[in-house]
């Protein structure tokens, strides 16, 4: 595979490239910092407001417990809809900027 | 105290069978591995023939070690709720891994997490740097599998402890050393399989005394101990403890050298990012079984009786899948717990030994001019040297408290590892010297801190006062690795590296150019 460096610099200082990353970085920090939120959110519940998960919505049962599971299947959500992203938006750009670069 | 019939601790014959049927299999699969791993791509990366979904079920073999299997079931059975904070923590690193590093990691990478540092920085500096991260973690990681391999297989089959570190070095030599990252993967596959299947029927089992409501098995745990098991305790004394342990937790999981190895393995980013989601999904259902099975531990055997056999309560899953499969059941649950130890180690060596070959002989000693069957040799002669280093490591620290050290290398990969590879990866600016010091600076704060901290400077050394008050040092550590890494690589400008980083980014999120 040859690519000439002035092609490369092209696609590079393209819109589109341009677009790609900046979509691909701002996506990726914000699915990292909704789960920073969550997570830090629930251990500083813990440190400073344990009432708020003791609180009993059965005979015994506390909101703890469902909050606690919530939180394992909202972090394997949460990669779903990166996947999900990833595979139908980011994936076909990709494809089309890789093809521009490679029939040259 | 009530009493409690177990054969735990005698030989029981169904674990026996079982384990050696694991050892058979496993050893069958290395030899048919063996004839395929002559080339470098194919000993440290199974030739990138693994699927995605394959991958996922690997690195959830890889993470979830017997720690997570008998130490988390033990707390929540001993502590309950408080329990379910280790399982977050060590869940919520996984969806970081696939936003950050997952991909760009598979893109830019060779073999391991150093390829992608030294990516566009000189190599050797930030090979060495790297190395010394990447070794850290790997050894503190193994005492702690070494020596609970020892401590369990004693208690589980009443083999003495040298003999069962011994086996567990030697069968797990044998994997990595014949069969490379193809046998090593196998291996973890069926061992994740066994691992999630047999938590799957102990849970059935378990929920089939309680109506198979679980909701009836949390209640009878109020009822029999005090609704307090359900909800947050005495774990968080100190919410600067919590945040920086969380952080090691998360980060520390983004900067495990033989989790971002296996990246490596799969074909391309696409598949890469599918095996986290495999992964994640995986390991997320194992943990909430854990909190099930100890909640059953506590409810079913009772806590006197698991604090009677390991006070930290790591008996527990094994209590219960007798008291509600009988000894044959128990046999099964034994055995897959030493079988998720040698398959932990076998990933630890296998990515201790490429660090040792790839990035320190080849690309640091012979500056990377290196032919492929010298290089698949050195990788032999380091798994070798590992290997043995692991089982030394098992007889060295018999009998150590050293629970600390799975600890202390989350702390070193969250520190030392985690941001270099994320500032390589996202920040034009960053230079060899910002990386080699950011490195050094985390891995030597990691342990300097851990030292003086509550978990060694008291409850190891005696001493009555800590110096420093945090029990896991990672929310400092980490945070002057960064800061370190920023202001260093501001005052050493490199526009070399800068220039490339514009130019890798067609790798990085193209995978134009990727191995």
């Amino acid at each position: 595979m040859s690519i000439k460096t002035e092609d490369v610099r092209k696609i590079l200082e393209s819109e589109k490239f341009k677009m790609l990353v900046m979509k691909r970085v701002s996506v990726s920090l914000t699915l990292t910092v909704i789960m920073l939120i969550v997570y830090f959110g629930f251990i500083l519940s813990i440190a400073f407001y344990k009432e708020f998960l003791a609180q009993k919505i059965g005979d015994y049962i506390t909101i703890g417990l469902p909050i606690g599971i919530g939180i394992i299947i909202f972090a394997w959500l949460l990669t779903g809809i990166y996947i999900y992203w990833a595979n139908n938006k980011y994936d076909k750009s990709v494809r089309e900027l890789r093809n521009q670069i490679l029939e040259k | 105290m009530e009493t409690f019939e177990t054969t735990l601790g005698h030989a029981n014959i169904a674990s026996v069978i079982i384990f050696f049927l694991f050892v058979a299999i496993t050893l069958l699969i290395t030899y048919w591995a063996a004839k395929r791993t002559r080339t470098t791509s194919e000993f440290y990366a199974a030739d990138r023939s693994i699927s995605g979904v394959q991958n996922g079920l690997a690195l959830a073999g890889d993470y979830m070690s017997a720690a997570s299997f008998l130490g988390i079931a033990g707390m929540v059975a001993l502590k309950g709720y408080d329990g379910l904070i280790y399982s977050i923590g060590f869940l919520v690193g996984w969806p970081l891994v696939m936003f950050l590093i997952a991909e760009p990691l598979r893109n830019l990478g060779k073999f391991t997490f150093a390829d992608v540092v030294a990516f566009r920085l000189k190599q050797k500096p930030v090979r060495i740097a790297s190395s010394i991260g990447s070794l850290m973690t790997i050894v503190f990681y193994l005492i702690a599998q070494m020596v609970g391999a020892g401590a369990l297989i004693q208690i589980l089959f009443g083999l003495p402890y040298e003999f069962a570190v011994i086996i567990v070095g030697f069968v797990m030599i044998a994997y990595v050393l014949f069969g490379g990252m193809l046998a090593t993967t196998w291996v973890q596959i069926i061992k994740a399989i066994l691992l999630i299947g047999g938590a799957t029927f102990l849970v059935i089992f378990t929920l089939a005394q309680f109506g198979f409501n679980p909701i009836n098995l949390f209640n009878q745990a109020a009822i029999k101990y005090s609704d307090a098991v359900l909800s947050p305790g005495g774990f968080v004394t100190n919410p600067w403890d919590a945040i920086s342990l969380g952080l090691a937790l998360i980060l520390g999981t983004a900067g495990l050298p033989h989790i971002l190895m296996r990246f490596f393995t799969v074909p391309d980013a696409k598949q890469a990012r599918k095996s986290v989601f495999v992964a994640t999904g995986l390991i997320g259902y194992f943990y909430i079984l854990t909190f099930v099975i100890g909640f059953g531990a506590m409810t079913l055997v009772g806590q006197d009786i698991i604090a009677h056999f390991d006070k930290g309560g790591n008996m527990a899953a094994l209590l219960l899948s007798e008291a509600v499969g009988g000894r044959f059941f128990l046999g099964f649950i034994a055995a897959v717990a030493f079988a998720t130890i040698l398959a932990v180690v076998a990933g630890l060596t296998l990515s201790g030994a490429s660090t040792l070959s790839h990035d320190l002989y080849v690309n640091v000693f012979k500056a990377g001019k290196a032919d492929e069957v010298n290089e698949v040799r050195v990788a032999r002669i380091a798994t070798l040297c590992i290997g043995v280093l692991a089982i030394l490591l098992g007889l060295v620290f018999k009998g150590q408290n050293v629970a600390f050290t799975v600890g202390l290398a989350f702390a070193v990969a969250a520190s030392a590892n985690f941001p270099s590879l994320v500032l390589s990866i996202l920040w034009k600016k960053f230079s060899t010297k910002g990386a080699v010091s950011s490195i050094i600076t985390g891995a030597s704060l990691a342990v300097i801190l851990i030292i003086l901290s509550p978990t060694i400077w008291v409850d190891i050394l005696k001493n009555q006062q800590a110096i420093f008050p945090l029990k896991n040092p990672a929310l400092f550590s980490m945070l002057t690795s960064f800061i370190v890494g920023i202001v260093v690589s501001y005052f050493t400008k490199e526009p070399e590296a800068q220039n490339k980083f514009e130019d890798e980014k067609l790798r990085t999120y193209l995978g134009i150019g990727s191995e």
